[in-house]
């Protein structure tokens, strides 16, 4: 399927800090969106220094196509996301968007979404389309500590959410694969979406393997363009070196070489 | 109005801008961005005799005013690409230019009487300056007489207009400049990355996973507009300058030392349509200075 690529001066309608490292876009397009799914991302042009060349890519958090809005979850990690952080309202901002590709869907059944740090990102966005392709799934949240604990309310209307820290100040304590989810002898998902640190991937899916549940995760490879052409942001599968902008984000981790051959 | 148009040994472009090898793939995933007729040409992804699976992940960093890659030449080879790619293409209403590149001579020519068949290929460019391969590359643009031989070896099968890329990794670019009009060449297109490194401090790591990259973008500007003045004063083929071109203003200065033509390359993976822009603005520059044809401006600069 191909999505219709476009560049567009999106206009700030709101950035909301959720704690130190987070903050919260949402930007307002001035003509209809084009049509875009969940694990689908876009490449934010940040203002232009020395240090700050290439465009910055970001999961989609949400989209609302009634008020023509993108939403964007951010984790300040360098200058780039930095200077993001301070951008007012009714400033604009230069997006390429949709890119990639999306999370596929299940047939029927129960899906479990596990989601680390930022990782949740593109995990909003896909509990609200498998709500509205009639699955309710199991939301599992992982967080460093309470203070970046945030929009477990947006989740929750979606599906069922659980929440777990590195220091348990909120919730479980641990690791996302720590928590009780995973400890069942026998895990009865038909899938598990993921999307956090590599670490974390590898771990879930190593889990989901085990179980013999289909995993699919969003890879976030460092990429100079996001459509195509660079040649970046390449991870071995098993049709040879793929683009993550376009054959991914989203891999089933069957096709990825994690657990050797 | 303006003309824009301008000739390289012999073969006519609408205008002056094309972009960059490995910078725009095969043209088709800018469709959905802008007409790629509207450009002087597209020198499309390097082409080997072999599929390359190219090097590891990671292949970029992020520098100040460029990046480095290493991609390393990641193509399916000179077969898929008359097969598979060559009728998607064939009917861009560009010049569409194949980057030919190889790890022996013997690769080089192959790939060049393959591209020789392609009807809708008026010309190829000689990649010996990709800084990313272990084998050939580089290799054979650092060292006159392998440049000289590569070129003369190409030039034998290649009956159409054939262009040598040259590498600024080189104590002097005007040596290996004649060494390729004296293996053939029609036109010089200067100039690949630099190579360059980076260093991740937290992991006491190379940020690349082949330690050294090439380097383009902005930073490395003034190096290819002196490297493209030097060389436009000691041969007298047609030149195609690039190097850190992201507008207008820089695609001119380009002219002035001595370009033909330019290519735009990095600026490409920033703004998708930043091509168009460059067209318009240079348009502008004339029309402001009431200058009739772009190629007025070529080699146009006063150093009195």
């Amino acid at each position: 399927m191909h999505f219709q690529k476009v560049i567009r001066d999106l206009t700030v309608l709101s950035n909301i800090r959720l704690n130190d490292r987070h903050f919260v876009l949402d930007l307002m397009a001035p003509d209809p969106l084009p049509t875009m799914l969940p694990g689908q991302f876009a490449q934010i042009l940040v203002e232009h220094s020395p240090h700050t060349f290439l465009r910055r890519p970001f999961s989609i958090h949400n989209v609302d196509y009634h008020q023509n809005t993108i939403r964007f979850l951010i984790q300040i990690k360098g200058d780039g996301t930095r200077n993001l952080s301070a951008i007012k309202e009714r400033e604009t901002l230069n997006v390429i968007f949709p890119l990639g590709n999306s999370f596929s869907l299940p047939v029927t059944g129960k899906v479990l979404l596990v989601g680390g740090g930022c990782g949740v990102a593109p995990l909003l966005f896909l509990a609200r389309f498998l709500n509205q392709n009639h699955i309710h799934p199991d939301i599992l949240v992982g967080f460093r500590t309470k203070k970046e604990v945030s929009e477990i309310e947006s989740y929750s209307k979606y599906g069922n959410v659980q929440v777990i820290t590195d220091d348990g100040t909120e919730g479980e304590k641990g690791l996302v694969t720590d928590h009780p989810v995973f400890q069942k002898e026998r895990l009865d998902y038909r899938k598990i979406y993921c999307c956090g640190p590599e670490a974390m991937m590898k771990a879930v899916a190593g889990l989901a393997r085990f179980h013999g549940i289909d995993c699919e995760v969003s890879l976030e490879n460092t990429m100079a363009c996001g459509f195509g052409v660079c040649l970046c942001c390449i991870t071995p599968t098993d049709k040879g070196n793929e683009r993550v902008c376009v054959e991914g984000p989203v891999f089933n981790t069957n096709r990825l070489n994690w657990f050797g051959s | 109005m303006t003309d824009l148009s301008i000739d390289i040994a012999g073969l006519r472009f609408k205008n002056p801008v094309t972009t960059a090898s490995g910078t725009f793939g095969y043209g088709e995933e800018f469709l959905d961005f802008m007409d790629v007729g509207q450009l002087g040409g597209i020198f499309v992804k390097a082409v080997t005799g072999k599929n390359r699976d190219g090097n590891p992940y990671p292949r970029m960093a992020e520098t100040p005013s460029g990046m480095l890659n290493s991609v390393g030449l990641q193509n399916k080879g000179v077969t898929h690409f008359c097969r598979e790619i060559y009728p998607r293409i064939k009917n861009f209403r560009t010049h569409l230019i194949v980057n030919v590149s190889g790890s022996t001579v013997e690769e080089y020519v192959e790939v060049a009487a393959r591209i020789n068949e392609l009807e809708a290929i008026p010309a190829i460019e000689l990649n010996i300056s990709c800084p990313n391969v272990k084998l050939g590359g580089m290799a054979f643009g650092t060292v006159p007489a392998m440049a000289t031989e590569v070129t003369a070896a190409v030039r034998k099968v290649y009956g159409k207009v054939l262009m040598v890329k040259l590498s600024p990794n080189v104590t002097s670019i005007t040596d290996l400049a004649k060494a390729v009009v004296d293996g053939g060449a029609d036109a010089i297109t200067l100039i690949n990355t630099l190579l360059g490194m980076a260093i991740d401090v937290n992991r006491r790591r190379p940020v690349l996973s082949t330690i050294t990259g090439g380097l383009s973008g902005p930073a490395i500007k003034p190096v290819a507009l002196r490297m493209v003045w030097q060389v436009h004063k000691a041969v007298h083929v047609p030149l195609i300058g690039l190097g850190g071109i992201m507008n207008a203003t820089d695609a001119i200065e380009f002219l002035l030392a001595g370009a033909s033509a330019v290519q735009v390359g990095t600026a490409n993976f920033i703004d998708p349509t930043v091509t168009l822009k460059i067209i318009n603005g240079i348009d502008d520059y004339l029309q402001k200075n009431n200058l009739k044809s772009v190629s007025e401006l070529v080699g146009a600069l006063n150093t009195d």
